[in-house]
């Protein structure tokens, strides 16, 4: 059976990545992006993944549903910069096999 | 000149822990932290939030976990500059350093050890036009000095705690406290919220919710602000001072030019031996450090910190031989005259 999904991620940089991204490995979309150094380290999941910084902040591209945006991550983002309506943190969306073909870029480093 | 064994640059649980290891072998430490209080990232960003991999704690609060490495290194006297950012290095000739915070504050060391974490926490600016033009007058991230505020035009800026409690404490002390946050909801104790809702309604807070400020305006310094509501047209408010408070996050800084060798924004250590930096006498603990198979954790930092207090202890003792003791049966002598051991069995004889 295969566990990936596949994502296309913008970096910083403006590069596309096509990945893979394991569904089994209860990873979330920051921790995708630090498993395939897309972002320098220390640069993105600064607070652990926690909603405690907006580091991992992403701009969803694709209409595919996403886990709805829960009250710490909404409080965040209303508080980061480069936040537009499309904006949610990685950290708090897990990889699921309903994210075949999903596309993403990553917010500019504040 | 502050003098000391080991100077810690970072008051996070391995900076603290590391004091406890260096009293067992009976040198002192010093630890700097850019933040106002010790515990790094366990008190600032989350210590609510619980942790579940610290040996012997299935379930600890970070903010505990920091109390708990206090109280364990207290007997050892620590020395603490807090609120100063660890700015210079300087080898001396007799082959210690004198490390200089932003403050000014020197201090004197054989050994420094850098467990900086992420590094240094510095305020998160607002990218507007200029605002850097405006800094130191009329801009201010950080409130040193409440009188600075008194009789005069504040704007605030943010939704969280302190952007909550600095509106409550300045409405006491400026003629006027505006506060401008991007949505109507704020995040932070509920009792603050409640007390700005009263202060607002009192008119001694105004309000401009959900807007942003998007323009300084002001000749040689701050004279107004443009504020924008969302769907609106901007609209310009007097001030005399503004404020953005929107958290803190973690640069390494100043240490990157210290000459150490970086590597993925940490300072690469040998992690055979001891932690030592490229630069002998200067050791990286903890998170701010790699090597091959570095894991980020608490846990890896204390093994870490335990390691390099044996090469410290060579350094600082040159020659002296060492045999490891443990704690159940030598017990712990503070530098503070305090004893700690464990009971004596009792010895009684049955007739």
């Amino acid at each position: 059976m295969d566990q990936d999904v596949q994502i296309k991620i913008t970096d910083r940089d403006g590069k596309l990545h096509e990945i893979a991204a394991p569904v089994d490995m209860a990873l979330n979309l920051m921790e995708v992006v630090r498993l395939y150094e897309l972002a320098p380290e220390g640069t993105i999941g600064i607070c652990g993944g926690m909603a405690m910084c907006a580091s991992c902040q992403c701009y969803v591209l694709t209409e595919h549903p996403l886990r709805e945006m829960q009250d710490d991550e909404e409080a965040m983002l209303s508080e980061a910069f480069n936040v537009k309506p499309n904006s949610r943190l990685g950290c708090q969306i897990q990889i699921t096999p309903e994210m075949e073909g999903l596309e993403i870029e990553l917010a500019p480093e504040d | 000149m502050i003098e000391t064994d080991i100077l810690i640059i970072g008051a996070g649980p391995t900076g603290l822990f590391t004091v406890f290891e260096a009293g067992l072998l009976k040198m002192k430490c010093h630890l700097i932290d850019a933040l106002p209080q010790a515990g790094g990232q366990c008190s600032e960003i989350y210590p609510k939030k619980p942790i579940y991999d610290i040996p012997a704690y299935p379930e600890i609060l970070a903010g505990d976990l920091t109390e708990k490495l206090l109280e364990q290194c207290k007997q050892f006297e620590p020395g603490f500059t807090l609120g100063e950012r660890a700015e210079t290095i300087d080898k001396q000739t007799d082959g210690s350093f004198v490390v200089t915070t932003n403050k000014g504050t020197q201090h004197k060391a054989p050994v420094v050890a850098i467990a900086g974490g992420l590094g240094s926490f510095e305020p998160r600016k607002p990218q507007l036009d200029n605002i850097e033009f405006y800094e130191d007058k009329g801009v201010a991230y950080i409130i040193k000095d409440p009188e600075v505020y008194r009789r005069k035009k504040v704007v605030i800026s943010g939704g969280g705690d302190s952007a909550l409690d600095w509106s409550i404490f300045l409405s006491k002390v400026a003629s006027e406290v505006t506060l401008i946050h991007r949505r109507n909801e704020f995040r932070g104790a509920l009792d603050s919220v409640d007390k700005v809702q009263e202060l607002k309604n009192a008119g001694k807070i105004n309000m401009i919710t959900p807007a942003e400020v998007t323009a300084l305006i002001g000749e040689h310094q701050l004279e107004a602000i443009e504020v924008t509501k969302s769907g609106e047209s901007p609209v310009r408010i007097e001030t005399d001072h503004f404020i953005p408070l929107f958290g803190l996050s973690p640069k390494l800084g100043p240490i990157a030019d210290w000459g150490l060798e970086i590597e993925k924004n940490a300072i690469k250590v040998n992690n055979a031996l001891d932690y030592q930096t490229n630069i002998p006498g200067i050791f990286a603990i903890g998170d701010v450090n790699t090597y091959p198979g570095k894991l980020k954790l608490i846990l890896c930092g204390f093994h870490e910190a335990t390691l390099m207090c044996q090469a410290a202890y060579q350094i600082i003792n040159p020659g002296k031989r060492y045999v490891l003791k443990y704690t159940t049966v030598s017990g712990i002598d503070g530098f503070d005259g305090t004893r700690k051991e464990a009971p004596k069995a009792v010895v009684k004889s049955i007739n």
